[in-house]
């Protein structure tokens, strides 16, 4: 179904097209441990993103000859349905899938405790099922917690939030139109407790204040999403904990 | 000495636990001085060290362990067992055998095929192999009747109990054999098919409520009230 | 068998020259290796270039073909770039289709010449609607010894400035080819700078013992006036906000010392 390309994106009091402020995150429902096959999993909708995450591990490698002797193997795929943008996407993986799968993975990296498993593999999946921007975030974090919930050890939960220069104004979380039609986008993934940023892109121009200026609205934007997924996880878990102690 | 949650409080990954003085116990790590959880689950503080009660972890294998895996695999001189870890554990027919492996003369499938349930113990484990089995203990060797229940391995030490008084419960309400595998697999043997049911009705429900004080009691309650009623 | 895998002993040595200051090869934590480039190596080729960044060497190489536009925008050349690493160029290089690291390789590259607008895209339609000029930009990696992004957008910018194309004329429909060159128009000039985090200190152009020893590498692309065009953070480690805002106080200067040696007066 082809949209129309809107005019302007922001209007002069500074309203964006979804309604929102330029500070603002759009919309996000969270759900922790929604497949029953996978070993962990976690579903997200960011606006009108919708992205699927799994985990299946720690488990034996294949091929055998990948395992590493000290550590697990992350692998990662991103991938994205072939309905899930407004052209049909070819379900083959594209250069760009294959280049966020990389950086994804990276982005979650520091956050597993890796070197308890030796020679296993954990492989994570996210699916995109509907695309509106800032997918890789999102799937950032909903795979974090697809991690959590396959009880995989973690030093912490890595939350990713993406912002930018649209129209000439800094706005946080870009919709697939304020990417294409903005100056800049950088998307960030955090970890709070080590102080650590383990993704962080940009493609635009930027002067470099701005640069600094948009890579602290993105942070803003990953400490808000880090809240909603420790919120996700405990809602999960808790009402277990409450059934049980009726 | 600062701490930051109640007893038995829910946490998350990442969720700052204890400061200084306390030491980093089960499923937390410490950095910098400060103690932070690996897994979501019910933090507890016990003397000076503090440690979460997951509520989620998968299997892993050590020494000593008694385990109920499924035969997946007959390999040259014994078979690769899914024991419900990260690693494969493997079996050598020598120790069934009691006598070194002929390949000439040793029908490996005939002793025991691909999937076959076996109770098994871990005899090795370390990080830069599989872990080892061995059947040559009593109680240990092929199921061949009665039941299999999963449930997750972290509830394993609620239905043992405490020095093993829920398991104990259990074999006599239910007049029912019942094997606990550290990984998680529990093996129900009874008289009657009617008897396994309640002892794994019994074992889902100490699963669904680990967390609660008065457990045994219940499950013992809820035993005789299905023997007793329709 | 061959590794490139570096000894315990000599990942201590150089994680612990950088924590006071150091380098194994002498640098200084800011200080690129010696570059070297050649422009028009390959005749064949529309434009060329050749980059030794110390021991890592790049070759670009620029094909110009007429083609189809892209729909969305009908009267605008297409750009592309891909990258490969070719196994003659390290162990640990295998012959195939294009894997995860030639693919961010040719991905970030090209984000520095397409964010910056380096190539006048609207300078290269043939015929409205029909037919644009096609720049393919193919990195080829000769020798791998660290740092091969800065090492190939070096390149890849000397071989598009050192571009040209053939003059041609429409007639009945088809493109023929007249004699003459037209310089390919190139209005900006981005430069990559990448640092690499080991001790947990920046250092500037890690080359291959260093990149095995650093926990990760973040990579800032910057055009002509100083902006910022592309930014990738790799490696399985990360940064601290400071260290982010660190590296973008250095990457100015040190581009533009990259700069100087691509663009000629």
């Amino acid at each position: 179904m082809l949209q129309e390309k809107p005019r302007k994106l922001i209007d002069e009091s500074g309203v964006r097209l979804d309604g929102r402020g330029l500070n603002e995150l759009r919309p996000i429902k969270i759900e922790v441990g929604v497949l029953s096959n996978a070993d962990g999993s976690a579903y997200i909708e960011q606006g009108k993103s919708k992205i699927l995450a799994a985990v299946y591990g720690p488990k034996e490698v294949h091929p055998k000859h990948l395992a590493l002797p000290d550590r697990a193997l992350l692998r990662c795929r991103y991938h994205m349905a072939p309905f899930s943008v407004e052209e049909r996407k070819s379900p083959a993986p594209s250069r760009r899938e294959m280049e966020l799968s990389k950086v994804i993975r990276e982005s979650l990296e520091p956050s597993v405790f890796v070197e308890y498993y030796p020679r296993t593999s954990i492989d994570l999946f996210i699916e995109v099922l509907q695309a509106d921007g800032g997918t890789r975030c999102s799937g950032i974090t909903v795979a974090s917690l697809a991690l959590a919930d396959a009880g995989i050890p973690m030093r912490d939960l890595v939350a990713a939030c993406a912002a930018g220069k649209v129209e000439g104004r800094l706005v946080l979380d870009l919709t697939d139109f304020e990417d294409k039609g903005g100056e800049a986008d950088v998307p960030l993934a955090w970890m709070p407790n080590l102080n650590a940023v383990t993704l962080l892109q940009m493609d635009g121009m930027l002067t470099i204040e701005e640069f600094e200026q948009v890579v602290n609205l993105a942070l803003e934007g990953c400490k808000k999403t880090y809240q909603l997924q420790k919120e996700a996880l405990k809602v999960k878990y808790v009402t277990v904990k409450e059934a049980v102690e009726e | 000495m600062p701490t930051f949650y109640e007893r038995r409080q829910l946490v998350t990954p990442g969720d700052l636990l204890a400061e200084d003085d306390y030491v980093a116990g089960e499923n937390t790590y410490k950095d910098d001085g400060k103690i932070y959880a690996t897994r979501v689950g019910l933090v507890d503080y016990e003397d000076q060290k503090v440690h979460v009660a997951a509520l989620k972890a998968f299997y892993i294998p050590y020494v000593g362990d008694m385990v109920i895996g499924k035969v997946v695999e007959v390999v040259l001189g014994g078979w690769i067992v899914d024991v419900k870890a990260p690693y494969p554990a493997l079996l050598r027919a020598s120790d069934v055998l009691d006598r070194p492996f002929r390949p000439q003369e040793d029908d490996l499938p005939s002793i025991f095929d691909v999937g076959d349930l076996i109770i098994a113990k871990i005899v090795a484990y370390d990080r830069t192999r599989d872990p080892l089995l061995t059947v040559r203990e009593p109680g240990l060797g092929k199921i061949t009747r009665g039941q299999v229940v999963e449930i997750t391995p972290t509830k394993i030490p609620r239905v043992i109990g405490r020095k093993g008084s829920m398991i104990n419960m259990l074999k006599q309400e239910t007049g029912c054999h019942v094997t606990v595998g550290q990984n998680g697999l529990i093996f129900v043997s009874g008289k009657t098919p009617e008897d396994e049911r309640l002892a794994v009705m019994a074992i889902r429900k100490i699963e669904q409520e680990a967390h609660t004080s008065g457990l045994t009691d219940r499950v013992t309650e809820m035993i005789r009230r299905e023997k007793g009623g329709v | 068998m061959s590794s490139i895998m570096v000894s315990r002993v000599k990942q201590k040595q150089i994680a612990q020259l950088i924590s006071s200051g150091k380098r194994l090869d002498g640098r200084g934590l800011t200080d690129y290796r010696e570059v070297q480039l050649e422009d028009g190596v390959i005749e064949r080729a529309e434009g060329s270039a050749r980059v030794r960044l110390g021991k890592t060497e790049v070759m670009v190489g620029i094909k110009v073909e007429v083609g189809e536009p892209f729909p969305d925008v009908p009267n605008e050349g297409v750009l592309t770039v891909n990258a490969e690493l070719v196994p003659l160029a390290s162990p640990t290089f295998e012959p195939g289709p294009p894997d995860e690291n030639s693919i961010e390789l040719a991905r970030i590259v090209d984000r520095g010449i397409r964010e910056s607008k380096a190539v006048a895209l609207e300078k290269l339609c043939v015929e409205p609607g029909k037919k644009v000029f096609i720049v393919f930009v193919d990195i080829y990696v000769l020798n791998h010894d660290g740092n091969l992004i800065d090492a190939s957008a070096i390149a890849a910018l000397a071989a598009l400035l050192n571009t040209k194309m053939f003059n041609y004329e429409v007639k009945e429909g088809e493109v023929k080819i007249k004699p003459g060159y037209t310089p390919l128009p190139v209005r900006n000039y981005p430069i990559a700078v990448t640092f690499a985090k080991i001790s947990d200190k920046l250092v500037v152009d890690p080359w291959l013992e260093e990149e095995q020893v650093m926990d990760a590498r973040l990579t800032m692309t910057l055009e002509k006036d100083g902006k910022v065009c592309a930014v990738q953070k790799g490696g399985y480690g990360y940064f601290t906000m400071q260290q982010v805002s660190e590296a973008t106080k250095i990457a100015r200067e040190k581009t533009e010392e990259l700069r100087k040696l691509v663009v000629k007066g």
